[in-house]
């Protein structure tokens, strides 16, 4: 019975819903990924192999240009380069998560979260191979090794978390104002530039502040710090957690207002 | 239990690709489609559905009859839970199977029993209800080692008969279809017609968008012909036989 219950119920109810259709959202998302590598030899491990490839060429070249000691900058650049392409291809995959799912939303009912957390799911899986690499880096390299380590799955959680209520505002504000996708995409663009992956925030001297105020910097070393400092960054994680709580009560508010005008915006 | 209850059901498109410049002598009534307007906030708009009043129950077989864009399809997929209306009210109690588009869900390089799988999933299964109908689905279809094989190298025939027996394989209260379900050659054809008739003879209401008054005449007991987005007749046809 619809209408009985207040809109943010209903946005509520909606993302209830989408988590525990755990029949779904996961077959969909690996079939995501399936599809992109159906009939290729090693599959999705291409990814694994290119990110190795990557690594070996850009670490070198931006190691000698910014003047880094090899051995402690390549597994640097490894890791984060790994979550930074989680954290980009969360936000740009966003965009089109309603959007390319027009089929699904215009001829049935289904939770509008399965459609957000089938995309934060194939990103997963997507950095699950790549992690691969940045294990065998970082053994090689033979970091400090903590107990501090052990919250590196939870940064992903925490990164993955975020993906999921940026998937519901982006992927609503894209699906009704197309302009939104290139604003989007623009953005992370500069994004990468900007936020401390190929670069070390010390190296801004007194302009630290810069990467300090990067959200996307923080998210990057709720993984990153516990693997180098060997040290959980308390700051990294009240920013993480402060946008999940501000994002997730935008996203709340944007679904109980304009989750049944998603389908006519497609 | 199912029951479907429209109280002055509006469906009204907004359609942000035109400017509404275009249409300044516009809100002409065309020969097709839903009345073309222009709503509060300035978009152009094509009122879909207007104003529908309908209750159906347990036992109504409902043809929807209507030319192309009259709201046949639109409805359908109001019944089916996508749209919500923009005003008025629809209540649709029961599970609904919606096979409006019976390929939804189907990955064309995928084999065909990966294909039951993810049909299934999409229609709400789950992994344990799909592993109890999936040899019904396999032996339904005919299609014997080619369930191995990927989708695309089925004929369109074949491919139809897999979507045809998953879509067949699930109960439900309410059944949804925009025209017949038909499949394959004429052997098969007539082990179809069997096989929906019993899904449909199990479910409580089923409503079926046609062209074919003829058809809807003999297997349905309300017929509804819709005009524009208008409702312009309801016949109860067991009553006026």
């Amino acid at each position: 019975m619809p209408d009985s219950r207040s809109p943010i119920a209903r946005a509520r109810d909606d993302l209830v819903a989408g988590f525990t259709s755990i029949y779904l959202w996961p077959i969909l998302g690996w079939q995501d990924i399936k599809q992109r590598y159906r009939r290729s030899v090693i599959g999705p491990f291409w990814l694994t192999l290119s990110y190795g490839i990557l690594i070996l060429c850009m670490g070198p070249l931006y190691g000698k240009l910014l003047q880094q000691d090899m051995s402690s900058y390549l597994p640097f650049l490894a890791v984060g380069f790994v979550v930074w392409m989680l954290i980009s291809s969360l936000i740009t995959e966003a965009c089109t998560a309603f959007t390319s799912a027009d089929g699904y939303i215009t001829q049935m009912k289904l939770p509008f979260t399965v459609h957000v957390l089938r995309v934060v799911w194939r990103n997963v899986l997507v950095f699950a191979h790549n992690s691969i690499i940045v294990v065998i880096v970082v053994i090689l390299a033979t970091p400090s090794l903590s107990w501090a380590l052990l919250t590196v799955p939870l940064g992903v959680l925490a990164i993955a978390v975020n993906g999921l209520w940026i998937g519901i505002v982006f992927g609503m504000l894209c699906a009704r104002f197309r302009d939104f996708t290139q604003v989007i995409a623009t953005f992370v663009q500069v994004a990468f530039f900007v936020t401390p992956v190929m670069w070390r925030p010390e190296m801004l001297g007194r302009y630290q502040w810069a990467a300090d105020w990067n959200p996307i910097y923080h998210l990057i070393e709720t993984v990153r710090a516990p693997i180098f400092s060997g040290s959980v960054n308390p700051t990294s994680w009240m920013v993480a957690i402060g946008i999940a709580v501000a994002g997730f009560a935008l996203a709340l508010c944007l679904l109980a207002k304009y989750r049944s005008r998603i389908a006519y915006w497609l | 239990m199912a029951d479907i209850l429209a109280e002055n059901l509006t469906i009204e498109f907004p359609v942000y690709e035109t400017s509404k410049r275009s249409f300044k002598r516009a809100l002409v009534k065309a020969a097709t489609g839903g009345m073309l307007a222009v709503d509060n906030s300035q978009h152009v708009t094509v009122r879909a559905l207007n104003g529908l009043n309908f209750h159906f129950c347990d036992g109504d077989r409902v043809g929807l009859l209507g030319h192309n864009g009259s709201g046949k399809s639109t409805l359908l997929r109001v019944l089916a839970g996508a749209y919500e209306p923009i005003s008025g009210k629809i209540t649709v109690q029961g599970r609904v199977a919606s096979m409006l588009n019976v390929w939804l869900g189907m990955i064309i390089d995928a084999t065909g029993r990966d294909n039951i799988y993810l049909r299934c999933a999409v229609m709400g299964m789950r992994p344990r209800e799909i592993d109890r109908v999936v040899d019904d689905i396999i032996e339904f279809s005919e299609l014997g080692d080619y369930i191995h094989m990927p989708l695309r190298t089925y004929s369109s025939g074949m491919q139809m008969r897999l979507a045809f027996s998953i879509a067949t394989s699930v109960a439900a209260d309410i059944v949804l279809m925009d025209e017949w379900l038909s499949a394959g050659d004429a052997a098969f054809t007539s082990k179809a017609q069997a096989r929906l008739s019993t899904l449909l003879d199990r479910a409580g209401i089923f409503v079926v968008a046609s062209h074919s008054e003829d058809l809807i005449r003999a297997t349905c007991n309300k017929m509804m012909r819709l005009d524009h987005g208008n409702l312009v007749e309801l016949v109860d046809l067991k009553a006026t036989m």
